[in-house]
């Protein structure tokens, strides 16, 4: 739980919802567990007796008809936001985020939006396995119609959900789970502040290297380009936080000043996003590239559960860190890269006990 | 209630502006500047008129493939559909969704799908703001038996009796998937609209081939769901005479037994209607043929222009996808 002084990303979550529910009165919010006691993770905690259960509206098990319903609200005058507490059990809702959500607007002719945002949370760690640990973010990207938003730290996790909710499309929010526990110094929070949908963020300054990441893998490579300062390697970060649409202007500028690539993606790495933006980059910038860009992804094979392996399956700050090293070619000697282990390596720090 | 002689005479009206639109484009069809799939509405018009003639300016609809009858039955604008199918930039989605994804926003009429099911929870999702709006009016979603059989169709029944929105579900059972009889979709004893009852929402099966008691019927259904605000299911076993898209007839494919489509056609509802009109009820002919004559004078009148007007241009066509 945040401290006084402290907020969390999931309560910065929350407080985008609160704030929006507030804010407009058609708003609804709806998904299996958003008035239950653990209230999806704490972001949706206490809403329903703030608001009403009719407009945070508890569901049946049903994502794909609840998300047809979603748009049918939508179309209706009622944006809606949906909340999945895991991605996986999202994939049953193909047909209506594909052929309804995505579609609606181009289809019929630009007369009539899709206002909803799709909340889906990923699981990392404490044994997710095959099926609550999907990264799918390239997918969602493939889709013309839909919007793809990725936010990694405390201090942007609500202005974007603030953003997604009010865009007139359909846009896909993905949470990953340990996002959750990112903490923010409340001193430093705007509740105001505005984030435009399609506008990357540089974390850090560097000339070194370019690293480009979202979500919980732009936290790792924060970790590792900051581990790796000290050791003289200067690596700038450059936080997508939305893949669609993509600021490619940021990334462009970046290169041209680094002349080096480092993607990070948490998905596999066939057809990932990261291949993306090393085609875009090859394509329109290819004069700058000092070198072949390079990639960090997870394997081409479902991620397994076992404690005993899943340590070495998912890349984290440590590899990261190792790879810069390689790419910068600057120091690597005498660099103690444990230091950026987790202990245990499958939670985000010593307060997730799990159970998901 | 009996309806009365007006309402039966709308009842026709209807049906045969859907019947005469149908086979206007059954008849062009062949003549290639349709170019894209149409699925005819030729033998099950009854439902789309009854329904329609039940439903306000307020209420919503959406369809499915099969939306020709629903959308004009709604007031959809005919020659924005026939635009629509014929590619042009004035169709009511601008040449992008064709037959089976037509819109007018304007007569509540959502949108309509091709994948089977599809619409039904976005149906439903309109129903949901009715009821949040307090708005009095139905939501109306149409589809066929074949779409009783997706995962879709239950979460979407499931959802609408578990929060009691005001939606009207409209089954039309023509019996068959395209060619797959429902006796090899679904088990013989199992009555759709039992099943439906089961779940939670009053259900009522009504025959179309009884024009009159068809309308009385769901008359009196709809205007109980309007005064209740409760979900209702109408499973209205009817029959489709041309093929399940195009413009001929496919009977030489022999999925259907020989002489059901002949045995059905004899009991056409609309001729039946008509009859009933001119030799019980004294309806003159003459104000039948000029409602007729007015009908297709509409339709010439559509096709005509619609015909003339340009298709989208490609940078038209590249617009649009975001809001």
């Amino acid at each position: 739980m945040p401290n006084e002084k402290k907020l969390d990303f999931a309560s910065e979550i929350r407080k985008a919802l609160h704030m929006a529910l507030k804010a407009d009165p058609n708003l609804v919010l709806m998904g299996l567990g958003v008035n239950d006691p653990k209230g999806v993770f704490g972001t949706t905690t206490n809403l329903a007796q703030e608001f009403g259960s009719i407009r945070v509206l508890e569901t049946p098990t049903s994502e794909n008809a609840v998300t047809g319903i979603g748009v049918g609200l939508a179309v209706t005058g009622h944006p809606t936001v949906m909340v999945h507490q895991r991605l996986d059990f999202f994939l049953l809702a193909m047909d209506q985020l594909v052929n309804s959500a995505a579609k609606w607007h181009y289809m019929y002719g630009g007369q009539s939006s899709v206002p909803i945002t799709i909340r889906l949370i990923t699981g990392r760690g404490w044994g997710q396995g095959p099926t609550h640990s999907q990264n799918l973010h390239a997918w969602f990207t493939h889709i013309p119609g839909l919007k793809v938003v990725m936010p990694a730290f405390a201090n942007e996790a609500r202005a974007l959900l603030a953003a997604s909710i009010a865009d007139p499309n359909p846009v896909i929010f993905l949470e990953d789970r340990w996002c959750h526990v990112q903490q923010v110094d409340v001193a430093t929070l705007d509740d105001s502040k505005v984030i435009e949908l399609g506008k990357a963020s540089i974390e850090t300054e560097g000339s070194d290297l370019t690293v480009v990441a979202a979500g919980f893998s732009a936290v790792e490579s924060l970790r590792a380009i900051l581990f790796l300062r000290d050791h003289g390697i200067s690596a700038e970060l450059v936080n997508l936080r939305s893949l669609k649409p993509l600021d490619t202007e940021t990334i462009y500028k970046s290169v041209q000043k680094t002349g080096k690539l480092l993607v990070v993606d948490s998905g596999p790495e066939i057809s990932s996003f990261a291949g993306e933006i090393i085609s875009l980059v090859s394509t329109n910038q290819f004069s700058y590239l000092k070198s072949a860009p390079s990639t960090i992804t997870a394997p081409d094979v479902p991620e397994p559960t076992s404690y005993g392996v899943t340590g070495e399956f998912k890349f984290s700050a440590e590899t990261i860190a190792r790879r810069i090293v390689e790419i910068t070619g600057v120091g690597g000697l005498g660099i103690d890269f444990s230091k950026l282990r987790n202990a245990p390596h499958d939670v985000p720090n010593s307060t997730f006990t799990g159970p998901f | 209630m009996t309806p009365a002689k007006e309402s039966l005479v709308q009842l026709y009206e209807l049906s045969m502006r859907i019947r005469l639109v149908e086979e206007r484009i059954a008849a062009d069809y062949p003549k290639g500047e349709m170019r894209c799939p149409v699925h005819l509405s030729i033998g099950q018009e009854i439902v789309s008129a009854a329904v329609g003639l039940n439903q306000l300016s307020i209420d919503t609809a959406v369809s499915s493939h099969r939306a020709h009858a629903h959308y004009l039955a709604k007031g959809g604008n005919l020659y924005r559909m026939i635009a629509e199918i014929l590619g042009k930039s004035t169709g009511c989605c601008k040449g992008r969704g064709g037959s089976m994804h037509l819109i007018d926003l304007e007569k509540g009429f959502l949108g309509s799908s091709a994948i089977v099911g599809n619409s039904i929870p976005v149906g439903v999702g309109s129903a949901f703001s009715h009821k949040l709006d307090n708005s009095g009016a139905l939501s109306f979603v149409f589809f066929g038996d074949g779409a009783t059989e997706e995962g879709s169709f239950y979460e979407s029944v499931n959802f609408a009796a578990v929060n009691q929105l005001p939606v009207v579900f409209v089954c039309e059972n023509n019996l068959y998937s395209v060619y797959t009889d429902l006796a090899a979709r679904q088990p013989k004893d199992r009555a759709i609209f039992e099943m439906v009852n089961a779940m939670g929402i009053k259900s009522l099966r009504i025959d179309s081939f009884d024009p009159i008691a068809c309308l009385e019927k769901i008359t009196e259904a709809i205007s109980d769901a309007r005064t209740n605000r409760t979900p209702l299911f109408l499973e209205i076993p009817t029959y489709r005479w041309l093929e399940h898209c195009g413009p001929f007839d496919d009977d030489a494919l022999n999925y259907r037994p020989a002489g059901e489509l002949a045995s059905f056609m004899e009991q056409d509802p609309v001729e039946k209607l008509h009859s009933e009109l001119v030799s019980t009820l004294g309806v003159d002919k003459g104000e039948i043929e000029s409602l007729l004559r007015s009908i297709t004078d509409d339709i010439s009148h559509a096709f005509n222009t619609a015909k003339n007007d340009p298709f989208p241009t490609l940078s038209e066509s590249m617009v649009d996808t975001y809001a």
